[in-house]
């Protein structure tokens, strides 16, 4: 029998397929699908400390392979998710990620103290937004910053494992992941979506009324395996793997590049059912391989 | 539970520049239908990520299985996809999703259809027997459709054209005025259009105290109200997604402005 447990930062999934924050709201849309305790995890739409409306629509846009999205972390707020979501969440057998981003590292250090409290499973820090102009990306992409935001979570964090999510959008992801495992986090989530744009020819006008926004989806996959293969060696933390999962032989890559679980987001939208199918997937993958367990899968790429 | 759906193609004819297509959708009607104006998102291939929202034009409760009839026209690679489905295929569907109009079966309304907005009105129509009147706007002539239908299914049908061809010269607000100077006693005006469309309409329904709800249009992602992309503001300045909460609203809660 497979086991097809996985730990993340002292937090056993019973799988290893969670959900991307955003793409999986707080879970009440899916749970009308299936059972949300089918997942290993539900990593909960970005939170901010005061709610926020986000930015003006068209907010997607579908490109080859991809998507584009400025959504602009529209949220009711840390307060409301801990009152009306995160009982909602709590009815199902699985791991609770809260999400949060801040405008400063203060505020990321009062949600972590609220989440805390409040019991989530673990809080994954959002250093990388790209489409909010405060904070957001601006913390994902210099390493000094983003260690000040991760100590100030972790300070606040009390017994709750702290998962900073960072940015592709850098020149060298490796310096960040380290800047951030040196300031204390417990494990790394990567990629976020890659700034990308789109033009309507005939109006020349940008699909998105931000003009630009974040990439995600099939096309984005092969960045995200490179990335978590550079990041795992450099780093000791456990990273949950992200970008264009769509199906068990993508997710399989990334936890082989090094990731202990994987992510599914955009796949969600062509299919309700993606994160299932991709756990069978994982699962049949590994059986074939021999293994007694699928996280014998991660780090398991043979270099040239 | 909710269900994505593989559905065979019964029908399928040009009509107009428009599809008309017609679905076997299993229990689909007799598990989610709701209300008039919901939608169904279809998946368009496998080159494409997302799906399509298309509006319900008519459903019916039916053994063996529920047939669904939608009306859309070719705008992207999505729906000439669609379109291209032979009689026989099968497409994968998510539905019925969404809020559609509230309404009563023993009530009269007033339906307002705009262009491809014209399908969706004609499950109202249905649905209060005969009783409502409908108002129906087109480019020209070679792009007027359903109106036998409406005709059947309506106690009064009046149409507008851009260009005079077929009805009356201009948009469809000024016939809506016309008919509300004429009998304001309608419970509702239902409209289904282009935005610009949709505004004109709910001021007049304004003026002349009558409640109007209008059905609106943004581009979608998932479909079921998790991704927050389809947002639409409202006036009080919060917003709220076409999919999820819409994509019927009260005409008063828009923000028109925005």
């Amino acid at each position: 029998m497979l086991d097809l447990s996985v730990s993340l930062a002292g937090v056993t999934l019973k799988n290893p397929v969670v959900v991307a924050s955003g793409t999986f709201g707080f879970g009440r849309e899916y749970s009308q699908f299936y059972d949300l305790g089918e997942l290993g995890g539900v990593c909960a739409k970005g939170l901010t400390l005061h709610p926020r409306t986000g930015n003006p629509a068209p907010r997607i846009a579908e490109t080859p392979m991809g998507i584009l999205n400025s959504v602009g972390l529209e949220n009711p707020g840390v307060d409301a998710f801990i009152s009306q979501e995160l009982p909602f969440l709590r009815q199902f057998d699985t791991k609770i990620i809260a999400n949060i981003s801040g405008n400063t590292p203060e505020e990321y250090g009062v949600m972590c103290e609220k989440l805390s409290a409040a019991g989530v499973d673990m809080i994954e820090v959002n250093i990388s937004c790209p489409n909010v102009k405060a904070g957001g990306l601006a913390y994902g992409t210099r390493p000094e910053l983003a260690a000040e935001v991760t100590e100030m979570a972790k300070k606040h964090a009390g017994s709750v494992p702290v998962m900073v999510k960072l940015s592709p959008n850098v020149t060298d992801i490796t310096e960040i992941a380290k800047a951030v495992e040196g300031a204390g986090a417990d494990a790394l989530s990567l990629i976020n979506t890659i700034r990308g744009m789109r033009i309507d020819v005939n109006t020349r006008r940008p699909i998105l009324k931000m003009n630009t926004g974040g990439l995600s989806g099939p096309a984005v996959l092969p960045v995200a395996v490179r990335m978590v293969w550079e990041v795992s060696q450099v780093v000791d933390l456990p990273i949950l793997g992200m970008g264009g999962v769509s199906k068990g032989e993508d997710g399989a890559q990334l936890m082989l590049a090094g990731a202990s679980a994987v992510a599914v987001g955009t796949a969600l939208f062509a299919d309700p059912f993606a994160p299932l199918k991709v756990r069978d997937e994982l699962a049949d993958i590994a059986g074939r391989q021999g293994l007694s367990a699928v996280r014998e899968l991660t780090g398991g790429v043979r270099p040239w | 539970m909710k269900v994505e759906r593989k559905c065979r193609i019964v029908e399928k004819t040009q009509m107009g520049d428009a599809i008309y297509m017609v679905l076997e959708v299993g229990d689909m009607v007799r598990t989610s239908f709701t209300a008039p104006g919901q939608f169904v998102h279809i998946k368009c291939g496998d080159g494409l990520l997302l799906r399509r929202p298309i509006s319900v034009c008519s459903c019916q409760e039916c053994e063996p299985s529920d047939l669904l009839a939608l009306v859309f026209e070719v705008r992207g690679e999505g729906t000439a996809w669609l379109a291209r489905r032979p009689e026989g295929h099968t497409v994968d569907v998510l539905g019925l999703l969404g809020n559609g109009f509230s309404m009563d079966r023993e009530g009269r309304y007033l339906l307002v259809g705009g262009g491809i907005g014209v399908p969706p009105m004609r499950g109202c129509a249905q649905y209060t027997g005969g009783r409502s009147t409908a108002i129906l706007g087109f480019r020209s002539r070679e792009k007027a459709i359903l109106l036998d239908r409406f005709r059947d299914e309506c106690a009064k049908v009046a149409v507008a054209t851009d260009d005079g061809s077929l009805g009356y010269h201009g948009l469809v607000d000024a016939l809506v005025r016309q008919e509300l100077e004429r009998d304001r006693a309608y419970d509702t005006v239902l409209a289904c259009g282009p935005k610009p469309m949709l505004k004109s309409v709910a001021k007049v329904a304004a003026q002349f105290g009558v409640p109007c709800q209008v059905s609106m249009e943004e581009r979608m992602g998932c479909g079921v109200g998790a991704c927050l992309v389809c947002a639409t503001p409202m006036k009080d300045g919060t917003v709220k997604h076409v999919c999820k909460d819409g994509p019927v609203f009260d005409a008063e809660e828009v923000d028109w402005d925005a």
